[in-house]
């Protein structure tokens, strides 16, 4: 299947729908990297001209990857549903677009068609739209997941509580828990990045996060960042662990460079459903994306990074994940250059994301050697959460003294809730409260001292004179 | 800055919990203005991130480097990857993976009829000079005794605007059976100067982060050199009898103090289970 346009006295070929796809992506120094951008601006436009007349069904008969080679191709191919399809068929990719943007898909026709729409479809479309169509549908999608209390309901922004500390202290993790905790942070989940994968210290780290959870009586969930083999060895030494964590992308052979398979967290999501911590819901899984990791692995097969980022997204809804979290300004600048790509890619992640029915958040960052600074993560941020975005990190001040980048901060969640009248998780809110950290407003009630709830555990005074 | 460095203003909420500072570089109890960060607070973030912005773009001084191995008795060849400044180095990890011919062709030649090589050792400037020029050798000096005389460790190669795999070229181009990268890791707003360390067996071309192993941000406020030079050297000799590193070889050593580590002096009646390793 070949393709081409004409513009003038230009026409433009493209081999095959993968390199048309690549030629049709919005500019990002990724795909320069892999050779696979379009030559000049014209024959971007040409591509995308040449993309919107392509019928949807497509790429059901043309896989990008291989089905043979490829168990991530196998995956999406043998979930597609035909029946669903069917109000799809007969669209070509522009005509999908302005389906989205239409009174017509409204969120329960968007609910519909999820298992419908594969990757690339997603991909592709997202390279005809611009920023507020990127937000305006994604906005319309509605997607819940739950495990100690409900994320992604209407009007709800979650944050992740991200307490890293460089050499794993237990008292350094725990003071980050606790500012963030008192600034409103944590109901997606508290997950530590651990330094090392020490088993031991995994484990510790696990009874810790436990121990808080527990002994503060908070809705929310745990996770210790680590591979899933370690997950696997530390729920089979009695661990109590929440939610299993993975890093996963859109081929076979990126996910062999993380070092696992499909079958690998199947397993890994047995054993956790099988600990039945969840009081108000199921998912059991976790996991972190990122633009640019397939091509980094060498394992991206021509594709460009966007679809091949869409791709790991249906690795992640086959597990039915409580949070799948776009990593997007993490890898640097020769996969994302500065905070314009940056801010794009996470709202074509965030929409890619919802459109497959995945509870999508982002970890909007930066890291020192990119052309980004703080004034581009207030952008993603506002636009991210305007596009009804599930959830986003909390770290203090930004600054993350473990993997040495910049996300968004405990302050960052604050104001976007402020400006945009949104709310945590509800069983989180009640919460903050009863705990008297927040007001029945919903506005941060802390004082300079601590809220009686926390006097009780914490001794603050011995500190001072120390 | 914590909020108790503030100054008065009605306008700002102070947390008394910032003296949690003590336990943790992190920037907590930060104090608010309305919800938002405090101007003091505020600024020093963006010095912050200046200096870590100018901390990537300083070059790596290779011949002091080397200076400083030779004063621990420690040979060393310079190398240079196929990234010939720091603004292609940035946007062209491929280049930065890959040694030069030239580079490649002088290891095979000086050094890899020499001996039999165990373990060769890259030192690569990375995102970070800094760290490279401050712990390289510190932890050389630590970790080496833990190696020798049970393994022959080749002289140390000395790599600017090298990346991770890199260290697959030169450990092939030596034939050892292991290769040490010892990288700046990308500069944080607090700590301009984390040193990483990379182990990986059989270094060849085309190895994945998979069969890699990593001991992240050593530096004395972080992983400090002994610790590290114990870990590394564990993880060495469990390369070596398993054949193989990488996602199945497992960090179960103890070696992290995990009594000191996992006290929460703040926390009332706190006390986390003591793991015994199977």
């Amino acid at each position: 299947m070949n393709f081409s346009t004409v513009l003038g006295h230009q026409t433009y070929h493209f081999a095959d729908l993968k390199t048309l796809l690549a030629k049709a992506s919005p500019a990002r120094s990724g795909d320069y990297l892999a050779g696979i951008a379009a030559a000049t601006r014209e024959e971007r436009v040409a591509a995308q001209w040449a993309l919107a007349d392509v019928p949807l069904a497509a790429f059901l008969q043309n896989p990008l990857i291989p089905y043979e080679q490829d168990e991530v191709t196998r995956l999406i191919l043998d979930s597609h549903d035909p029946d669903s399809f069917t109000i799809l068929n007969a669209m070509t990719v522009g005509d999908f677009r302005n389906w989205l943007l239409s009174d017509a898909a409204d969120s329960n026709a968007l609910t519909a068609i999820r298992k419908a729409v594969t990757p690339e479809m997603a991909a592709a479309v997202s390279k005809l739209m611009r920023v507020q169509d990127l937000i305006l549908v994604a906005r319309k999608c509605r997607v819940t997941t739950a495990f100690r209390n409900t994320i992604g309901l209407p009007g709800c922004l979650s944050t992740r509580l991200q307490p890293n500390h460089p050499t794993d202290s237990a008292a350094g993790i725990a003071a980050s828990i606790v500012d963030g905790l008192l600034y409103g942070n944590g109901d997606a989940v508290i997950g530590i990045n651990p330094a090392t994968d020490n088993i031991q210290q995994v484990t510790t780290l696990l009874h810790l996060l436990d121990d808080f959870i527990s002994r503060f009586e908070i809705p929310t969930q745990s996770c210790v960042l680590t591979h899933v083999t370690n997950s696997l060895l530390a729920m089979e030494q009695g661990a109590p662990l929440d939610l299993v964590f993975q890093s996963i992308a859109g081929s076979e052979a990126a996910n062999r460079s993380f070092g696992i398979h499909l079958d690998m967290l199947k397993e890994a999501r047995q054993a956790a459903l099988e600990l039945k911590r969840g009081t108000v819901g199921n998912n059991v899984m976790y996991f972190e994306t990122g633009q640019g990791s397939a091509l980094s692995a060498n394992a991206h097969h021509g594709v460009d990074q966007q679809t091949m980022e869409a791709r790991a997204y249906a690795v992640a809804r086959a597990f039915d994940p409580l949070l799948v979290n776009t990593v997007v300004g993490f890898i640097g600048p020769e996969y994302l250059y500065d905070g314009k790509q940056i801010i794009r890619a996470g709202l074509e992640d965030h929409f890619c994301g919802k459109l497959l029915g995945l509870p999508m958040g982002c970890d909007i960052c930066y890291t020192n050697h990119v052309e980004a600074d703080q004034d581009d993560m207030d952008m993603l941020l506002t636009q991210f959460a305007v596009a009804g975005g599930t959830f986003i990190m909390g770290i203090p001040g930004s600054d993350d003294v473990m993997l040495n980048y910049q996300t968004t901060s405990f302050h960052d969640a604050l104001y976007v809730r402020q400006v945009l009248g949104l709310k945590p998780a509800p069983e989180f809110e009640r919460w903050l409260v009863r705990n008297g950290i927040f007001n029945e407003t919903g506005g941060l009630a802390t004082g300079a001292a601590l809220p009686d709830s926390f006097q009780k555990w914490l001794r603050l005074e011995q500190q001072h004179g120390q | 800055m914590a909020s108790d460095d503030l100054p008065e203003d009605k306008h700002l909420i102070r947390n008394d919990w910032s003296v949690l500072r003590e336990f943790t570089p992190a920037r907590i109890g930060l104090g608010r203005a309305g919800t938002s960060l405090p101007t003091r607070v505020n600024l020093q973030f963006q010095l912050d991130h200046a200096r870590a912005r100018d901390a990537v773009l300083a070059p790596l001084d290779v011949p002091g480097l080397q200076m400083q191995l030779g004063a621990i008795g420690l040979a060393s060849q310079a190398v240079k990857s196929m990234a010939h400044d720091r603004h292609t180095y940035l946007q062209r990890p491929d280049l930065g993976r890959t040694l030069q011919s030239t580079d490649a062709r002088l290891l095979r030649e000086q050094w890899h009829g020499k001996a039999p090589w165990d373990i060769a050792i890259l030192v690569a400037d990375g995102l970070s000079s800094l760290a490279v020029e401050r712990h390289a050798v510190p932890l050389l000096q630590r970790l080496l005794p833990l190696l020798q005389p049970q393994y022959r460790v080749a002289p140390v190669c000395v790599a600017e605007q090298g990346r991770v795999s890199l260290g697959d070229d030169v450990g092939e181009a030596l034939q050892a059976k292991l290769v040490l990268v010892l990288i700046g890791e990308r500069p944080g707003l607090s700590s301009p100067d984390s040193l990483g360390i990379y182990l990986t067996w059989q270094p060849r071309r085309g190895r994945t982060d998979a069969d890699r192993n990593c001991i992240s941000n050593v530096r004395p406020e972080g992983l400090d050199y002994a610790a590290a030079a114990q870990t590394c050297a564990y993880l060495v000799a469990g390369a070596f009898k398993a054949g193989l590193s990488g996602v199945q070889l497992k960090d179960q050593s103890r070696v992290l103090e995990n009594t000191a580590l996992n006290a929460i002096p703040f926390l009332a009646n706190h006390s986390l289970p003591t793991i015994i390793p199977e």
